[in-house]
């Protein structure tokens, strides 16, 4: 399978799929020194987004959030790579700043049901192995 | 989106890491919100600057910016700090904190930016004019610039502010449009608001009645008479906070008002909503209020001087802080009002405020005139709150 989507921070990645079909806040939703989902009765509370291919609808909340992506970075904890179906400026300005690739406008939905995903944010392209 | 020859060299890395970065996290901003070119800003203001907000993590990404040493190519000024820079330990800052704090300030120095470290730029020297494009973080200064002066921005965050600094540039999309400053919703005040916590409440009202509305509306407001610079600040600042409203319009006041037809989509808040807003942000049964304070936003000479007045010759027996930015202090220092201020046991504190500095673990019930500031001392440092007028917080603090 192969998708097409909008560029929003370059870089290439290969890894395990992360889906929420909620969205995330980062400042408060997410911890910054382990990447382990706070926000209690989200989907992924528990689970570390840390080394993964984080797939989710759009980001909220503060814009501090921003900071808590490039701290998840600094601390080798951040998702290798962030797809998004509407990205915002919160997720956008984090994954620039942090040096993570980032790619939206893609049916995030079908990018579930992939265990694995390869990314080119430089291109925009995803693709799964059948 | 169509780029300039000098916006393409910044994004390609040709003048740097940092401009690059900067440039990139604008176009960014531009491709998501649909927009083909970027605008020219006259004006920049920059939060993200108390170290209690920031951490380590903030502070390491200022200085990757800084340490090229490219500069702002536009006047830009500072959010409040989490302390006063000159008379921290006066208010039991520890002197670890201010240590990062000054870091943090040394950083936006080192890249041009002057540390006013007020969320009230326009009263402190970066005033735009009506119709200047400028890209502004601080939400209750980003409410002001738009809706009193007239000037263009949307609600930036701290990178994005300080990107558009850093190049002079900002993408134009939102409010930067003609269309996107055109009111969708007609508010009716059917009564006299008068004084900032009236003020402050109605903005709280109007974000209660619009909670859960998906559209975020421009509104515009009529049966609002008059209203003074102080009561607009406060204003801002509430509806900012309650309703994330960037821009709104009060018909007759605001220079924008009178261009537009009325919208269909119609709304009245009565006094009764606005009382009740007050009631609401109070804690029912309070434990004793160990913490009171006005400036929020900073307070402006004027307000100072008033205050001043009221306070001449009694005895304050309660924590009572005054905020406001460094230049008013000094200029109110000059006049005597400061001493006049300091004689009854009030402090008047620069260069941050209840909502930034680290105060959360030291007091447990805040009393202010401030419908901002009760909403992050609930919030943010899980306070008992008391939403009070100024001459009630300063009958309370001298009894």
């Amino acid at each position: 399978m192969k998708w097409s989507g909008r560029t929003i921070s370059p870089g290439v990645a290969f890894g395990e799929v992360l889906y929420s079909s909620r969205s995330i806040s980062f400042f408060g939703g997410v911890d910054p020194t382990n990447g382990v989902v706070l926000e209690s009765g989200h989907p992924l509370e528990g689970l570390t987004i840390s080394g993964k291919i984080l797939v989710f609808p759009t980001g909220k909340g503060s814009t501090v959030g921003s900071y808590t992506l490039y701290r998840l970075k600094k601390n080798g904890k951040a998702p290798l790579a962030i797809i998004n179906g509407e990205c915002e400026t919160i997720t956008a300005v984090g994954c620039i700043i942090a040096d993570i690739p980032c790619i939206d406008q893609v049916p995030i939905n079908e990018i579930a049901n992939f265990k694995e995903v390869r990314l080119d944010a430089n291109s925009g392209l995803i693709e799964a192995d059948e | 989106m169509i780029l300039t020859k000098d916006e393409l060299a910044l994004l390609d890395g040709k003048m740097g890491e940092a401009l690059s970065k900067a440039m990139k996290i604008l176009v960014a901003l531009g491709k998501i919100y649909h927009t083909e070119n970027m605008v020219p800003i006259t004006s920049a203001q920059i939060a993200g600057v108390s170290y209690d907000n920031l951490g380590e993590d903030g502070l390491d990404f200022l200085n990757e910016m800084a340490v090229n040493g490219d500069r702002v190519r536009v006047l830009t000024t500072l959010n409040p700090a989490g302390m006063d820079i000159e008379n921290w330990r006066a208010l039991g800052i520890t002197a670890d904190f201010a240590e990062k704090q000054i870091r943090v300030i040394d950083a936006f120095k080192q890249m041009g930016i002057i540390p006013t470290c007020s969320c009230t730029p326009y009263l402190v020297g970066n005033l735009p004019l009506f119709g200047d494009h400028i890209a502004w973080a601080e939400s209750s200064a980003v409410c002001f610039a738009n809706s009193i002066i007239g000037a263009r921005t949307n609600r930036e965050g701290g990178p994005s502010a300080l990107a558009a600094a850093l190049t002079g540039r900002t993408p134009a999309y939102g409010l930067h449009l003609n269309e996107g400053r055109l009111p969708t919703l007609h508010v009716e005040i059917p009564c006299d608001i008068q004084g900032e916590t009236a003020f402050g409440a109605l903005g709280a009202a109007y974000g209660l009645i619009l909670e859960g509305s998906k559209v975020r509306h421009v509104p515009i407001f009529t049966g609002i008479s008059r209203a003074t610079l102080d009561e607009l600040k406060a204003f801002s600042a509430s509806i900012a906070t309650y309703a994330g409203t960037a821009l709104f319009h009060i018909r007759d006041i605001t220079p924008e008002a009178n261009r537009f037809a009325l919208p269909d989509e119609h709304l009245v808040i009565t006094l009764e909503q606005v009382e009740q807003a007050l009631v609401r942000f109070s804690t029912p049964e309070p434990v004793e209020t160990d913490f009171y304070t006005l400036g929020c936003p900073h307070l402006s000479l004027n307000e100072l001087i008033v205050i001043a007045k009221k306070l001449a010759g009694k005895k304050v027996k309660k924590e009572f802080w005054l905020t406001t930015a460094r230049p008013t202090k000094e200029i109110a220092q000059k006049l005597g009002i400061i001493q006049i201020i300091e004689e009854t046991g009030a402090k008047v504190v620069a260069d941050t405020c209840c909502v930034v500095a680290p105060i959360g673990k030291k007091y447990h019930t805040l009393a202010t005139n401030s419908a901002k500031g009760i909403y992050y001392a609930s919030s943010k440092h899980h306070f008992h709150t008391r939403f009070l007028t100024e001459d009630q917080i300063i009958a309370e603090v001298t009894r």
